[in-house]
């Protein structure tokens, strides 16, 4: 089908400012088309985003944006939404972003499972600043902070969210575009706190350092490594090493947190008549 | 009339200020002096229809407020030094993208954990410097629960007037302290609300100033569809990276509050045309400053009082006329000297200015200004 991606996008702020062949263009355009498949009225629908590559998707989105302070676009987002609830509010980070600065406000969304959607574009890097390493970055691979091998260990995002509380979580990838457009229009219509990790590539900052020198041998490795959650129970052990899990990996109706607040006002004002 | 007739404390004169204001947002962290504040609208707010939410931690107070005033509502958040120190970069990118909000710091004891319920005047600077790069600033400071009710609605008028954040800095004796207030009637109570675009969508630039030098704001989900960044911006609202965007963008957020001192900057003083020496105060310092200055003049000295309720921006051509005529100024604060560096820079004449200054978290004694008057008299 075709999507109305040009009237989504601020035409004149193009082209972006991301590296060529890195995934975040794919991965904008593809929420683009989700937005799109969703339904949203543009109009009633905010863009907020933090620092970094992933920080710059905003100013490119024809909506009302909001390009914050590291790591605290959710917390910007939660003020937003409490204050306007009909407003559908999209949250764009990334992995230092939303995983390591913002980590704690990323589980305390997660937690009040307010009503919002959290784009976190991980492409296992901090790509804005030259390629230090993130808490995505895996345990052994090569950064510039890391120039003696990287030993921190990663986040399972989906997990970490889930032991959080949020209602809807999904992964996809910069490769698997129809799947990645599904699960962005699914993550768009759900009522609760939405975290959709999108697997991105960087080529400059991350591939070049760790063997993968070219954005096609990255999105290869994307393809290679995921795995449809539908058959991921099926695999076994040895067979899930290296690999991941893609598609909606949680989803739980759950009540959402200004839903919540709109009953206390109601039952106070109720009882001050 | 009864109803009207409170006991409250200055925390709570904040809550009742706010309000008053408008007030329909609220996003706080707790901390000891300042709690009162959050508990107060926690009750009050969602009788009005508004919002309490309390943050996982201050960064995300201050961001959770710019992120409802962008959504329209009259937002306020409210701490204390730590908590303050935290707030500073969000609160720098309100300054930067305009956004009318009101944040309170009732002062404690610093650096660090300091003394958490003794009083301080020690964030006076930090309220003006806290965040990086230039930046305008706003600051008031009560010394009464009276005080603290009313500056808490003219830090909400500032704030949707001029479009930028202003900080309320109460002390702790002030934000504890339990005194009689008459709250005036709703309708003696001047409210302004942002200026909102009266051109469509397609003619707007979110930073374009109109009449004035304060653009004009829309609501998220009105249909202007517009950026907003950190970054250097143009009228536009987006980034293009030149040093003339910035330059502009830097001197019109000083000019907008320089060029309205007259609305601004508000100070009382007690001066009388013989006085030679001047207790400069503010907050609760302020006190004590006033029962020195009346004890003074009964034993025949010639001594007059200033009360700053505006502290930044800094009234520095008042003070340079106040420097030409008096012999002495005397500056108590809870701090080891803030103000009175402003006040030094301002006088060029040949008043002496002396400092007393008390940081172990005890007040000043009427009775320690009023040697001070004796010794310089």
């Amino acid at each position: 089908m075709g999507y109305k991606i040009d009237e989504y996008l601020r035409q004149d702020k193009l082209p972006h400012i991301w590296c060529p062949g890195c995934g975040h263009g794919t991965i904008m355009g593809n929420l683009i088309r989700g937005i799109d498949k969703a339904n949203l009225d543009p109009d009633k629908t905010v863009v907020v985003s933090g620092i970094g590559c992933s920080g710059r998707a905003s100013g490119y989105m024809n909506f009302d944006t909001l390009h914050t302070t590291h790591g605290r676009a959710i917390a910007f987002a939660t003020g937003i939404k409490l204050a306007n609830p009909k407003l559908n509010v999209i949250v764009i980070t990334g992995d230092g972003d939303g995983a390591a600065i913002g980590g704690n406000h990323l589980i305390h969304g997660a937690r009040r499972n307010i009503d919002l959607t959290v784009v976190l574009m991980n492409n296992h890097i901090y790509g804005m600043t030259s390629g230090q390493f993130s808490p995505m970055t895996p345990t052994g691979d090569n950064a510039t902070t890391t120039p003696y091998g990287n030993i921190d260990q990663n986040f399972d995002l989906a997990g970490l969210t889930k032991a959080s509380g949020a209602s809807f979580i999904a992964r996809g990838t910069a490769y698997n575009t129809r799947q990645l457009i599904e699960i962005f229009a699914e993550g768009l219509l759900h009522t609760g706190f939405s975290f959709i990790e999108a697997i991105s590539q960087c080529p400059v900052n991350y591939g070049r350092r760790n063997g993968l020198s070219s954005a096609v041998d990255m999105l290869k490795c994307q393809r290679d490594s995921s795995v449809n959650i539908r058959k991921w129970d099926s695999l076994s052990e040895e067979e899930k090493k290296g690999k991941f899990p893609t598609g909606v990996l949680y989803k739980e109706d759950k009540r959402e947190y200004t839903e919540m607040y709109q009953e206390i006002i109601d039952s106070v004002q109720e009882e001050a008549k | 009339m009864r109803d009207r007739i409170k006991l409250l404390q200055g925390d709570e004169a904040v809550v009742e200020g706010a309000i008053a204001a408008g007030a329909k947002f609220f996003a706080g962290y707790p901390i000891t002096p300042a709690s009162e504040i959050a508990e107060g609208l926690a009750e009050r707010l969602p009788i009005y229809g508004g919002k309490f939410i309390q943050m996982e931690d201050e960064l995300a107070s201050m961001a959770c407020v710019i992120g409802a005033s962008l959504s329209g509502l009259k937002s306020i958040t409210a701490t204390s030094g730590p908590g303050f120190s935290l707030k500073q970069e969000n609160l720098g990118l309100g300054m930067m993208i305009e956004i009318p909000c009101v944040v309170v710091n009732v002062q404690r004891v610093g650096p660090s954990t300091g003394l958490p319920t003794s009083p301080s005047q020690g964030d006076v600077m930090q309220a003006k410097w806290g965040t990086h790069g230039d930046h305008p600033v706003i600051a008031l400071a009560p010394s009464s629960v009276k005080e603290t009710f009313e500056l808490t609605i003219t830090a909400f008028n500032f704030a949707e007037r001029f479009r930028t954040p202003v900080i309320l800095l109460l002390d702790e004796i002030v934000g504890h302290m339990r005194e009689k207030v008459v709250l005036p009637n709703e309708e003696d109570i001047e409210i302004w609300n942002r200026k909102k675009p009266e051109v469509g969508p397609e003619d707007f630039n979110p930073y374009q100033e109109t009449d004035g030098l304060v653009p004009p704001m829309p609501n998220y989900g009105e249909g202007y569809r517009y950026h907003t960044t950190g970054l250097f911006h143009d009228k536009t609202g987006f980034p293009r990276g030149t040093n003339e965007d910035a330059k502009n963008l830097m001197d019109r957020l000083m000019a907008k509050i320089e060029s309205n001192m007259d609305i601004i900057s508000l100070y009382e003083e007690d001066i009388r045309d013989d006085d030679e020496i001047i207790v400069l105060a503010y907050g609760s310092t302020m006190r004590s400053a006033i029962n020195a200055i009346s004890q003074a003049r009964k034993a025949g000295i010639k001594a007059g009082w200033i009360k700053l309720k505006t502290i930044w921006p800094f009234p520095a051509d008042y003070i340079k006329e106040v420097g030409k005529r008096a012999k002495a100024i005397i500056i108590p604060e809870l701090n080891r000297g803030q103000i009175i560096k402003e006040v030094r820079e301002n006088i060029f004449g040949n008043a002496e200015v002396h400092g007393i200054n008390k940081y172990d978290g005890t007040l000043i004694k009427p009775e320690e200004i009023l040697n001070m008057i004796q010794e310089v008299k």
